[in-house]
């Protein structure tokens, strides 16, 4: 469709192109009028690029003439120039632009500049008058700033009024040495390391760490990720799981992950092929999406997603929503199929550095279905509600 | 010590306050005065000011330097051991031979190899000073003797183009005197060099950029905010407002990508604690060359109890127009005449766009003296409007920007319709003007599907004479690109033969930057035909403002009918904006193109320009 398009404005350019073939005609045609216009000539408005001294580019270079009869003034009378159907707008413009002027004008485009200048009142405000406000002497404007305040241009073909140098061998020498190429750090490698969640909390059954974390390394679109979460009691694992992924920026907010998850602890490690999705969606959710296929044949889906809320721009709330879901049943590790564990969690830190947050939180799990039920067997509680303490910190 | 003007005031003390701040020392790690003659004599009447140096003949040295602007002592990189880099005043009409060397210690943060870009010089390509494309660069123990003709006057800068240098402290002024008389008059002259300095490496910098562009993004919407909003102006457009943001994943306080939370503000070198002073004397009329010599900040500069009489912008004469305010971007220069008189102190008052800090100078009738200090504006919102969603209908013409102060003088620019150029329109492109027939403004196929592209602009508008986001309505005059019109007419002339419309694209979460989706390194280069007059259309799809400056040949920023309107090196590109300028491709070689935010043009957003034969 984009494509499309585009091609459409490029064949409506070509036609208003060769439209204007005819139309830079009678330009020229209007401009050799204006050359019998006897025009007082004083000085040449200063420019910027004066007469150049050196003798090496100057050689063809013709002196500048100080007024260039074909820039001259622009003949109130017929618009060369064709104008877009003019709709309501630039009509009201037209008129407010005279009005501003003071001048009792006919509305006709051409005019509007090149009365300019001319019996000014002398006490015209400043502001609504920008010529005023030069500080010149209308009377000796010359020619060329006529023309200039006018946009009356030489056709595309014309010789400039400044005159192109003439190109000479140690011009060609100088403009093009033989070097390597100028670089910028557009596609270097970096990396950021963000421990998102390491927290404590009064565990029945000892010290709880727990954490998470992800990292990358690599340049704008392809990053190597790592990511990791899971869980340790008086130092032992219960349940933790590393990520490995090979990250391709897909789309503005999206990036498209591959590659694999390990999951140990308690219960025998296994390894899964990952692929998923992680970005930013709509209204600034970060959302991580997973699906992975274990050596076993065990299917399971990872969500995850979280929000923060300023309270200020230090005291920042993150809401976390995370829920997992299996294909399979999985008895050694306590897994039953379909939705597994739903996670939701808020947790309030203060940045009190960028890098450094301290927060508290607090995060309700629950165990549905077939996990549920091996819970239950376990005397495991099903639902678990607990306040937690931690850091986030980055690097 | 700081601020030392030539002529008969240079003897005065400058009295250094002894305060140490975090926010700012009062004296730099290298300092040295600004001061120019009070009129255009062709005399070096220094009185040891070793950091001015004039005539044909200069020698610099490019090596590390200590520097402390914070309390904290970091290793810089200077020209002859100072920041602001030494005042270089040449003559119209001359040739300048100017050996630059490299004397940077083996293992500096800043590279091995140095170069010297000057900004808006007009000389041959090999003399530009771009790595890579004018030369091989200068490598440490080399020397490397440019040499050209100068022919042009005016005010401009020179800094280096090597990785991150210019950050760290590689820039200066260039002072052209004219060969013919200038067209104002003036009694003193001083440069006004304001830049951005950092404690980090500035590699390091742009690390962070890397993994967390919104670091220094400390007025984001907050609860608070969304409370007020709601009582003020009712839940449907308080929702309305942040649904759309929420929508395009944007944050509409994001104004700037570094600003005054990593930064300290430097005026001539100093912070505002130095308080830089220029001297005169009660009804002399004082020329101040303001130049923006940061790496990433636009300021917004006012001398509360003065009008500003503007006369020259990017070095170029003109049509002098009074203001109270104006903002500067990046590599930007205006020189300004004010008529100090009726109190002894005036502040010079430059603040960041994003409202996250400043510097100050004051211009007193002797050293020691004060002005207050105005606080800090606001901080803007942005609005949709700004971001060229606006939009009225398929118009594209965004009359809703041209609030407050700009609408009187705006007859010339947006509002004028009438000197609609169709015959300037041979590429195909409507340039810099979306007016009426318009309709959704089309993005190149490149930036399609494209992960380094975050934004389109829907409905671009050039925006000439709006004062810009942050300094609509606020009760001063301010000046807009539509105010700026050179005092002479096309020196070149022709219609442009064809039109290359490009965009200025951009991802703020991986801080990639480009023009059409496309960064620097996977670029082809823009090819002009040497001698033709062409046109460059510029569309901003970002929601930052990028200033744009190609090197060796002009930028003539056209009207919003397609005119000529005024000369410049560097033209600057708000969010929302479509805006157009005329090359004449009378310079050969490899030229530089990009956005003048530094770590914007690092993160790609460059393009070689090729003028062959």
């Amino acid at each position: 469709m984009k494509t499309t398009s585009v091609i459409t404005t490029r064949a409506l350019g070509l036609a208003i192109a060769i439209a204007l073939g005819g139309v830079s005609a009678s330009v020229v045609a209007q401009e050799m009028d204006h050359s019998k216009m006897q025009m007082s000539a004083p000085e040449p408005a200063p420019t910027a690029r004066k007469p150049e001294p050196q003798p090496s580019t100057a050689t063809t270079a013709a002196p500048k003439p100080a007024v260039d009869p074909h820039a001259g003034h622009v003949m109130p009378a017929p618009n060369s120039k064709p104008k877009p159907t003019p709709g309501p707008a630039p009509a009201q413009a037209t008129s407010v632009d005279h009005a501003a002027m003071g001048h009792d004008m006919p509305p006709t485009e051409a005019m509007d500049h090149s009365a300019m200048g001319h019996d000014m009142p002398p006490d015209e405000p400043i502001e609504k008058m920008d010529h005023s406000a030069m500080g010149h002497d209308m009377e000796s404007m010359t020619a060329e700033e006529h023309a200039g305040m006018q946009g009356q241009d030489l056709p595309a073909n014309a010789a400039p009024r400044e005159p192109i140098p003439a190109v000479t061998d140690s011009d060609r020498a100088a403009a093009f040495p033989d070097v390597a190429g100028h670089t910028v750090h557009d596609d270097g490698v970096h990396w950021f390391a963000l421990l998102n969640r390491l927290e404590t909390w009064d565990a029945d059954e000892g010290n709880a760490i727990g954490w998470e974390g992800s990292g990358w390394a690599g340049t704008d679109l392809d990053r190597v990720w790592v990511r990791s979460e899971g869980e340790s009691i008086d130092g032992s694992i219960e349940s933790a799981d590393v990520e490995v992924l090979y990250g391709r920026a897909i789309a503005r907010w999206w990036d498209l992950v591959a590659g694999v998850r390990h999951d140990f602890g308690e219960g025998p490690s296994q390894t899964f092929a990952a692929v998923g999705v992680m970005g930013l969606a709509p209204y600034m959710f970060e959302i991580e999406a997973t699906a992975y296929l274990g050596e076993s044949g065990q299917t399971g889906l990872g969500l995850e997603a979280e929000y923060e809320t300023l309270f200020t721009n230090r005291l920042i709330g993150t809401w976390l929503v995370e829920a997992e879901v299996w294909g399979q049943d999985d008895p050694e590790r306590g897994i039953g199929s379909g939705l597994s564990t739903l996670e939701a969690g808020f947790r309030l830190r203060y940045e009190f550095h960028r890098q450094f947050a301290p927060y508290i939180g607090v995060v309700w799990e629950r165990a549905y279905g077939g996990t549920a039920d091996y819970r239950s067997e376990q005397r495991d509680d099903i639902e678990d509600t607990r306040v937690v303490a931690g850091v986030r910190i980055w690097f | 010590m700081s601020s030392r003007p030539f002529g008969s005031d240079a003897e005065e003390k400058f009295a250094l306050s002894r305060r140490q701040f975090v926010t700012g020392l009062a004296a730099g790690g290298a300092l040295f005065g600004l001061g120019l003659w009070p009129k255009p004599v062709w005399a070096l009447k220094s009185h040891g000011q070793k950091t001015v140096l004039a005539g044909t003949e200069f020698d610099l040295s490019i090596g590390e330097t200590p520097l402390n602007f914070t309390g904290a002592t970091r290793t810089g990189i200077t020209v002859n051991g100072s920041v602001p880099a030494p005042l270089l005043r040449w003559r119209e009409g001359d040739t300048v031979n100017l050996r630059v060397s490299n004397t940077l210690p083996e293992n500096s943060i800043h590279g091995h190899q140095t170069s010297i870009h000057w900004h808006g010089i007009l000389l041959p390509a090999n003399m530009d000073g771009v790595p890579g494309l004018s030369f091989d660069g200068i490598n440490r123990g080399e020397t490397y003797p440019y040499r050209f003709d100068v022919i042009q006057n005016g005010t401009y800068w020179y800094h280096s183009h090597s990785g991150f240098q210019e950050q760290a402290g590689v820039y200066g002024p260039i002072v052209i005197d004219p060969l013919e008389p200038e067209p104002f008059t003036y009694d003193r002259d001083y440069v006004v060099l304001l830049s951005d300095w950092t404690d980090l490496n500035p590699a390091m910098l742009f690390k962070r950029l890397k993994k967390m562009s919104d670091y220094d993004n400390f007025a984001k919407l907050t609860v608070g905010d969304l409370v007020d909003d709601v009582r003020e102006q009712g839940l449907a457009a308080t929702l309305q407002h942040r649904l759309a943001w929420g929508k395009m994943r944007m944050t509409p306080t994001d104004l700037s990508d570094v600003n005054g939370n990593t930064y300290t503000y430097l005026l001539n070198g100093t912070t505002a604690l130095g308080n830089w002073t220029g001297i005169f004397q009660s009804g002399e009329k004082v020329r101040l060359r303001f130049i923006n010599g940061s790496a990433m900040t636009h300021f917004d500069v006012r001398i509360p109890g003065l009008k500003m009489t503007v006369v020259a912008a990017d070095g170029q004469y003109v049509r002098p127009v009074s203001v109270d305010e104006f903002r500067i971007a990046t590599a930007e220069t205006f020189d300004v005449i004010v008529e100090p008189s009726g109190q002894d102190a005036f502040t010079i008052f430059a603040q960041d766009m994003g409202r996250t800090g400043y510097v100050s100078g004051t211009l007193a009738v002797r050293e020691g003296l004060r002005a207050p200090v105005p606080a800090v504006d606001p901080k803007p919102i942005l609005t949709m409007d700004d971001m060229g969603h606006g939009g009225m209908g398929g118009s594209g013409h965004d009359m809703s920007s041209m609030s407050g102060g700009s609408t009187q003088n705006s007859s010339m620019g947006g509002m004028d319709h009438s000197g609609h150029d169709m015959s300037a329109m041979a590429g195909g492109t409507m340039a810099g003007m979306n007016h009426g027939a318009g309709g959704m403004q089309q993005h190149p196929a490149s930036e399609s599907n494209n992960p380094l592209v975050d934004m389109q602009t829907m409905a671009p508008t050039a925006r000439l004479d709006d004062p810009g986001i942050g300094l609509r309505d606020n009760g001063r005059r301010v000046l807009t690109y539509a105010d700026l019109k050179s005092t002479f007419p096309d020196p070149d002339g022709r219609e442009p033969g064809r039109t290359i419309e490009l965009h200025l694209t951009g991802h703020m979460e991986r801080f990639a930057w480009s023009f059409d989706g496309i960064k620097f390194s996977s670029a082809e280069p823009l090819v002009l035909k040497y001698g033709e007059r062409m046109r460059i259309v510029l569309v901003n799809d970002t929601m930052m403002t990028h200033p744009i400056h190609l090197h060796g040949v002009w930028s003539d920023l056209e009207d919003a009918d397609g005119n000529f309107q005024v000369r410049k090196h560097t033209i600057d590109m708000p969010p929302g904006s479509k805006r157009s300028f005329r090359v004449r491709a009378d310079a050969l070689g490899r030229w530089a193109f990009h956005c003048h935010l530094l770590y914007h043009m690092e993160a790609g957003m460059f393009r070689e320009v090729r003028i062959e034969e």
